[in-house]
């Protein structure tokens, strides 16, 4: 037997879009400061995924049946911003590199203490692969598990540990390697990371 | 299952902290969300009824209807919400905030009404 549609009352629709606007602004500019590396861009960016959210609320919520709505809003920033790459990649005037080092949001005090091994992690994030960035985004900046970073990226959850896995993984080796090296000059640096990429392939 | 050093993800989690919004960001939103609502409102008022006769045109303005409706009960909320956090600097720099995007904004409501 089919279920009947329970339309929500108006208010209470708004109601609870108010409250997950509240609950996920962070998370969302998180993810999208994290994803386009500046604050103007971010802001932009969550701007316009709360607006699509507010489009499709009513469709998410009846469709989620009760699961938290964060993945869904998540996957809106993620397809905004490879809209943005996509965008801006054609035109010539304003290129923009997809893996655009990523600035430290940390408070001073960080900076002091650990300023060179965390600079070296972002940096290393930056390198990854798009769907390992984004996973690892996910995982450490906004908290999620397994189960919603899965959801958000349209992939299995045991697809999604590997994922999160490898990452992890691949950005020691990327953190180790530029930890060795450095004392040495950037373009030193550089020559020998791009020969070591390629040995690795 | 993760072969990474404890520490290492612990120093994930602090190179990748959340980040706070910039205070003027929910002000922002809601001024676009506000936009969209003026707009959706101006273009059934604009909307002439004898275009209504054409079945193709119905669209339109029933889209105009659902984002408006949508944006502006749940901004009514937002805003009574925020409004008890924003001082009298914050109103101020709302305002301005507002004219300066407002804009923009609009421009980017037509693009929403008329996605449809």
């Amino acid at each position: 037997m089919d279920e009947p549609v329970n339309q929500k009352p108006k208010a209470q629709l708004d109601a609870e879009f108010s409250d997950l606007y509240r609950a996920h602004l962070r998370d969302v500019y998180s993810y999208a400061y994290y994803r386009v590396g500046d604050h103007h861009d971010a802001e932009d960016l969550t701007e316009q995924t709360f607006l699509q959210a507010y489009r499709h609320f009513e469709r998410a919520q009846r469709e989620s049946h009760g699961r938290p709505l964060r993945p869904w809003l998540i996957r809106i920033a993620h397809n905004l911003a490879a809209n943005l790459y996509r965008d801006r990649s054609r035109k010539p005037a304003s290129p923009i590199d997809d893996t655009m080092p990523l600035a430290a949001p940390h408070t001073t005090e960080q900076l002091v203490e650990g300023r060179d091994e965390l600079s070296r992690v972002l940096d290393g994030v930056g390198e990854l692969p798009d769907d390992r960035r984004e996973a690892l985004i996910m995982r450490f900046a906004l908290g999620m598990d397994n189960r919603e970073i899965a959801r958000a990226l349209g992939r299995s959850d045991g697809a999604t540990k590997v994922l999160i896995h490898r990452a992890i993984k691949q950005l020691e080796e990327i953190v180790g390697d530029r930890g060795e090296n450095n004392g040495r000059p950037q373009a030193e640096r550089h020559g020998r990371d791009v020969e070591s990429d390629a040995s690795r392939r | 299952m993760s072969g990474a050093l404890p520490n290492f993800e612990a120093l994930l989690h602090q190179a990748l902290a959340p980040v706070e919004p910039p205070e003027d960001l929910a002000n922002r939103l809601e001024s676009t969300l506000t936009s969209i609502t003026e707009l959706a409102a101006d273009e059934l008022e604009a909307w002439e009824l004898s275009a209504m006769r054409d079945p193709r045109n119905w669209a339109r303005p029933a889209a105009a209807l659902v984002v408006g409706g949508a944006a502006g009960t749940a901004l009514v909320l937002l805003r009574a919400r925020r409004r008890a956090q924003v001082s009298s600097g914050g109103l101020s720099g709302a305002r301005e905030s507002t004219e300066r995007t407002i804009r923009d904004l609009r421009r980017e409501a037509r693009k929403l009404l008329g996605d449809h």
